[in-house]
């Protein structure tokens, strides 16, 4: 008898659960969702690749074109040097954008995070001088001089040699110092401080 | 008497009209003009007709909440608000190539990649879809400062706001677009002059990601996006990339700029990184510098909040963290959400530190410095700091910050 009114009793809570969550579910007071609104219209392929810019770390995205320290140095003197400076000073002055060079820190980034020493994929540079720089003129940068600035820069972090061009193929392959640093987040909530 | 005396402050500020006002003309259009503080201000305002309603409301003269804003962003006055929602043009910014202008009826959100069907939709598009409201804050990820006594809860962590906030869920339209099973991350970009870029897990997408429009019951701010941004639920706030104008669905992040170089730190020996939700934090914003309290009933006043989850509890200690007793929470306490807490205190007048500290639902509670510390070593830099903040106040009732240095 007491076993029958506990399971009456957990039967009922059962019930009385799945009423709450079947009320509390957003969509109980409007029709079913249909498979599709059919809201929007299909993309056009010209347009995807109008905005398609995104380079990732295997060399999807990166476009034809290629440069090397020697083609890049003139450009980085000319559109980037006087925000992110030439190397040294970068350690004692203030540059209104981030120092670039690690000559002076070396591979220690507790003393100035540099590409050299803090960027995990080669890839990033190319994506990001791209898509947003110079500063003065965002965008505007031609495929060949987005590789040879790469390439200046991989130079001037002591990655790569002077001579050697980067393009599609050669980029990715690229092997970064920091990259063996990073790790994914660990943090899952719950008590333990991280 | 006291009346007057913010008078010649507020003009001495340089304010020279006390409100705008709009009014019709003879020729029936609707003017603005402004109206001279010493028209609003008599000895006896039953005895003068005040101004007649008008389109848009206005701020009293007398309150002048502002943002305290660098070259890349601008703070929030936490100690100025009441409650738990932050006025939307109150709400801190951080922006990377400034605000952009946006022409809503040119606006248009593409998604495609690994899609069955890459889409193109609209703002009215998005606005068709089944819409969502959630109260939420935004935090960004580098929100604290903490080197000296003379700093206010807005220079601490005014890198915090709450809105209301309006729009699609993402599921919504990534079921429209019919993400590939292999897709695992999508890329969010937005069209500023940075065109920002991170990448997010799908999951995300698929839990609690929202396509927000609407901020606080209007269109959302310039500065928060207009005219739609992506919104992460308790993630740090680089990732609800603003002025969103292209997802793209992948099987692998794109380690863009902002989540290789920047929004990562140092732990121990490596660098954390994917670094998403925000940890547990609290912050008494009364009282606190630069105010200055009188022996007696004070009511100890702040925010906590959470990425993980709702806030559990809120403690408070009186006697510089020696002993703690239970803040009382101002009800509803949502998920992921700014929370009001409150603490009835009598002071006697004895020099002390006031602390909070805040736990959520998972059971995380707010560390010390020295627990972060502890737990990432002392180049940890400064992402992800929510430490306990304490207050010190002083015989003569004034308030400062107790630094909190590490380096």
């Amino acid at each position: 008898m007491q076993e029958n009114i506990k399971v009456m009793r957990l039967t009922t809570l059962t019930f009385a659960c799945i009423l709450i969550i079947a009320c509390n579910h957003s969509t109980r007071d409007t029709p079913p969702w249909p498979a599709s609104f059919h809201i929007g219209r299909p993309a056009i392929a010209a347009e995807i690749a109008a905005w398609d810019i995104d380079v990732r770390p295997d060399g999807k995205g990166l476009p034809a074109g290629a440069g090397n320290a020697l083609s890049g140095k003139p450009i980085y003197m000319a559109k980037c040097a006087a925000c992110h400076g030439t190397g040294a000073e970068a350690m004692n002055a203030k540059l209104p954008g981030p120092a670039l060079m690690n000559d002076s820190a070396g591979t220690d980034y507790r003393k100035l995070k540099t590409i050299g020493n803090y960027w995990p994929y080669a890839t990033t540079i190319f994506d990001y001088v791209r898509r947003t720089m110079p500063y003065n003129a965002p965008g505007t940068l031609t495929a060949n001089e987005v590789y040879s600035i790469t390439a200046y820069l991989l130079f001037t972090n002591r990655i790569i040699n002077e001579q050697t061009v980067m393009d599609a193929r050669s980029l990715p392959k690229v092997v970064m110092p920091a990259k063996r640093l990073f790790i994914p987040d660990d943090r899952t909530g719950g008590p333990e401080i991280r | 008497m006291n009346i007057k005396k913010i008078s010649r402050r507020t003009l001495l500020g340089g304010a020279a009209t006390a409100a705008v006002v709009l009014f019709k003309s003879s020729y029936g259009k609707m003017i603005q003009a402004a109206i001279p503080e010493s028209a609003l201000l008599t000895d006896d305002p039953t005895k003068i007709q005040g101004p007649p309603p008008g389109e848009l409301g206005t701020r009293s003269p007398f309150e002048h909440p502002v943002k305290k804003a660098s070259d890349i962003s601008s703070r929030t006055p936490l100690q100025d608000l009441y409650g738990t929602i932050t006025p939307s043009d109150l709400h801190y910014e951080r922006h990377h190539g400034g605000v952009p202008a946006i022409d809503p009826h040119k606006y248009e959100l593409l998604i495609h990649g690994m899609v069955d069907k890459p889409m193109v939709f609209t703002l009215a598009d998005l606005k068709r879809f089944p819409s969502v409201s959630r109260i939420c804050f935004l935090e960004c990820s580098g929100n604290f400062r903490g080197s000296k006594e003379t700093l206010s809860p807005q220079e601490i962590c005014g890198l915090t706001s709450q809105s209301e906030w309006t729009g699609v869920m993402l599921s919504t339209l990534l079921r429209e677009v019919g993400v590939q099973p292999k897709a695992s991350w999508f890329l969010a970009e937005g069209s500023d002059a940075a065109v920002m870029t991170r990448s997010i897990p799908v999951k995300k997408g698929w839990d609690d990601a929202m396509i927000v429009y609407a901020q606080n019951g209007e269109a959302i701010r310039p500065e928060q996006g207009y005219p739609a941004r992506l919104f992460l639920p308790g993630w740090e706030g680089n990732t609800s990339v603003k002025w969103l104008r292209r997802i793209e669905l992948s099987d692998q992040p794109y380690m863009t700029r902002e989540e290789t170089s920047k929004y990562t730190y140092p732990v121990k020996d490596r660098i954390r990184q994917f670094s998403f939700e925000m940890d547990a934090r609290s912050i008494i914003t009364y009282p606190a510098f630069p105010q200055q309290v009188e022996k007696g009933w004070i009511e100890i006043r702040g925010i906590a909040w959470s990425g993980w989850g709702k806030i559990a509890k809120v403690e408070i200690s009186t006697d510089n963290g020696k002993s703690w007793q239970l803040a009382r929470l101002q009800e509803p306490v949502l998920d992921k959400a700014h929370t009001a807490f409150r603490y009835l205190w009598q002071w006697n007048g004895d020099t002390t530190a006031i602390l909070s500290r805040a736990t959520d639902e998972t059971g995380y509670t707010q560390p010390s410095l020295q627990q972060l510390i502890a737990a990432r070593g002392a180049d940890m830099g400064g992402y992800h700091l929510n430490p306990v903040t304490a207050w010190v106040i002083q015989r003569d009732g004034k308030v400062l910050f107790r630094p909190e240095k590490w380096k």
